[in-house]
């Protein structure tokens, strides 16, 4: 029998103000570096779509996680994905959202449209690059983990 | 008694998996051109992935349909037969058409090849039905979200066309196929470039208390922090109405009939159609598992069926606006 591996449901919660007051006092450049690092490793095992990859070059974004105070900024410059460390001017795209919205988000328990109806999630700035973005986080597939694969020989029966 | 289908979107693999995987009879698709009413950016089918969402849903024993409802424009009439030619090289179940035109054109070169008149082509009565049935040998026809439930009974009374209904999503204005509130704002509308508002026309403006949201410039609404939002079209807009701000012409809510399901099978419906090919492989997901426990639920003991909170709590929460309705269907007027 396989077990498919899964993601326990995420409540929508939200983080005492004070994680908040401290996270935005932190540096943010190392959440930059982060995000910029895995898009990258996505890009090159070719998870992200090409043609729409190509639509991002010089785009600037910005990802705001309200109830953690990180504000992470990262651009698309000539074919990777870039930390900014000093963002200058608006970005083209912003998503605002609390972390368990991000969460369930990315785990595909709600639906963008759905979070965004309910005012979970904000988008500003260019709304097609806003729409082609999401368009290929929803085209994803994620890889469907076994257990199995996964457990050392010896516990295999 | 007739089983209706449960025909589910899909705006990409991911997406037509997830209804496969949840339970829909079949699945409709669009191709990456404005040949499809849900042309947007980054959305919908390249060959690639039409091929094996294709390969996927028939060894599953479900069918894949081609939208292909836009009315094709001038001078690019090959644009609409060569999405026509690819769905039939493809092994396309049926194909979604509303212009005659390319109805016109699939029936003679692919006389084989499944027609459904599409919701865009907004035949309304039983007498256009049999017209296009006469004409294009349409086998199935989706009726706009007009019509009253008896009016819908009365339809396919008269008709041996098969009959495919809305049975949840966002509703459009209920001039489907006919309306011009996005081009008057933007100049591009459905039925020309295959979007209503398309995204690079539309401002969402953040402030402090408050969230606008403009259509090339013209502002159509205007949300509090503690109000659900809705698409950026006109007609889901609140405008200024002889002193007064209301929604003057259709509130943000989605279509729902779990409550009328049993009416449904009742009077021979044949396909009960879900909006959304913009929407998540997540909602496909959510929509699908709730409608077809309800329709098998519905099918098995009609006389006991009753709506389970969970499923109408599940499609409530991705509802557009958050609000549920059942439109047309029991509108008290005709």
């Amino acid at each position: 029998m396989t077990t498919r591996f899964s993601i326990p449901v995420i409540p929508a919660f939200t983080l005492p103000p004070l994680v908040a007051r401290l996270g935005a006092r932190l540096p943010q450049w190392p959440h930059s570096v982060n995000l910029a690092l895995a898009l990258n490793a996505a890009r090159k095992l070719g998870v992200l779509p090409e043609d729409t990859l190509q639509e991002l070059e010089g785009r600037q974004f910005r990802v705001t996680v309200l109830d953690t105070g990180m504000v992470v900024d990262f651009a698309y410059r000539q074919g990777a994905f870039r930390p900014v460390f000093v963002s200058v001017g608006t970005p083209d795209l912003h998503f605002t959202a609390r972390l368990s919205a991000f969460l369930q988000m990315v785990s595909r328990q709600e639906d963008p449209d759905t979070l965004f109806f309910n005012r979970s999630l904000t988008i500003e700035g260019d709304t097609e690059l806003g729409l082609r973005v999401k368009n290929m986080l929803d085209a994803l597939e994620w890889p469907r983990l076994s257990w199995r694969g996964m457990r050392p020989t010896f516990l295999k029966s | 008694m007739a089983k209706p289908q449960l025909v589910c979107p899909a705006g990409s693999l991911a997406a037509l998996k997830a209804a496969v995987d949840n339970g829909a009879d079949d699945v409709y698709l669009g191709f990456r051109n404005d040949t499809n009413a849900r042309n947007f950016a980054g959305l919908n089918f390249d060959d690639k992935s039409l091929a094996e969402g294709i390969r996927y849903a028939h060894q599953r024993g479900r069918k894949v349909l081609a939208a292909i409802n836009t009315y094709a424009q001038a001078g690019r009439f090959a644009d609409w037969t060569a999405s026509i030619d690819k769905a039939a090289d493809l092994g396309i179940d049926a194909v979604i058409i509303a212009d005659p035109g390319v109805l016109e054109y699939a029936t003679h070169k692919h006389p084989g090849l499944r027609r459904h008149l599409s919701v865009q082509a907004s035949a309304t009565s039983y007498e256009a039905i049999n017209f296009c049935r006469e004409k294009f040998g349409i086998q199935r026809a989706v009726l706009p979200r007009v019509l009253t439930l008896a009016q819908v009974e009365n339809v396919i009374r008269n008709t041996e066309v098969e009959i495919e209904v809305f049975g949840f999503g966002s509703l459009c204005v209920m001039n489907e196929g006919r309306c011009w509130l996005s081009s008057y704002a933007t100049g591009e509308s459905p039925n020309t470039v295959g979007a209503c508002s398309p995204a690079k026309y539309v401002q969402w403006e953040k402030k402090p208390n408050e969230m606008d949201v403009r259509l090339n410039g013209i502002l159509i609404d205007r949300y509090r922090n503690d109000e659900n939002a809705g698409y950026p079209t006109i007609c889901k807009g609140r405008f200024e109405v002889a002193g007064e701000t209301y929604y003057a012409m259709e509130e943000p809510a989605s279509l729902n009939v779990l409550e009328m399901l049993p009416e449904i099978i009742r009077i021979g419906v044949a396909a009960i159609k879900v909006e959304g090919r913009q929407r998540s492989p997540t909602y496909v997901a959510q929509v699908t598992r709730n409608l077809r426990q309800a329709l098998d639920a519905a099918i098995a003991t009609p006389d006991r069926f009753a709506v389970k909170p969970a499923w109408a709590a599940e499609l409530g929460k991705v509802s557009e606006g958050s609000q549920i309705t059942l439109g047309a269907y029991n509108r008290p007027w005709r």
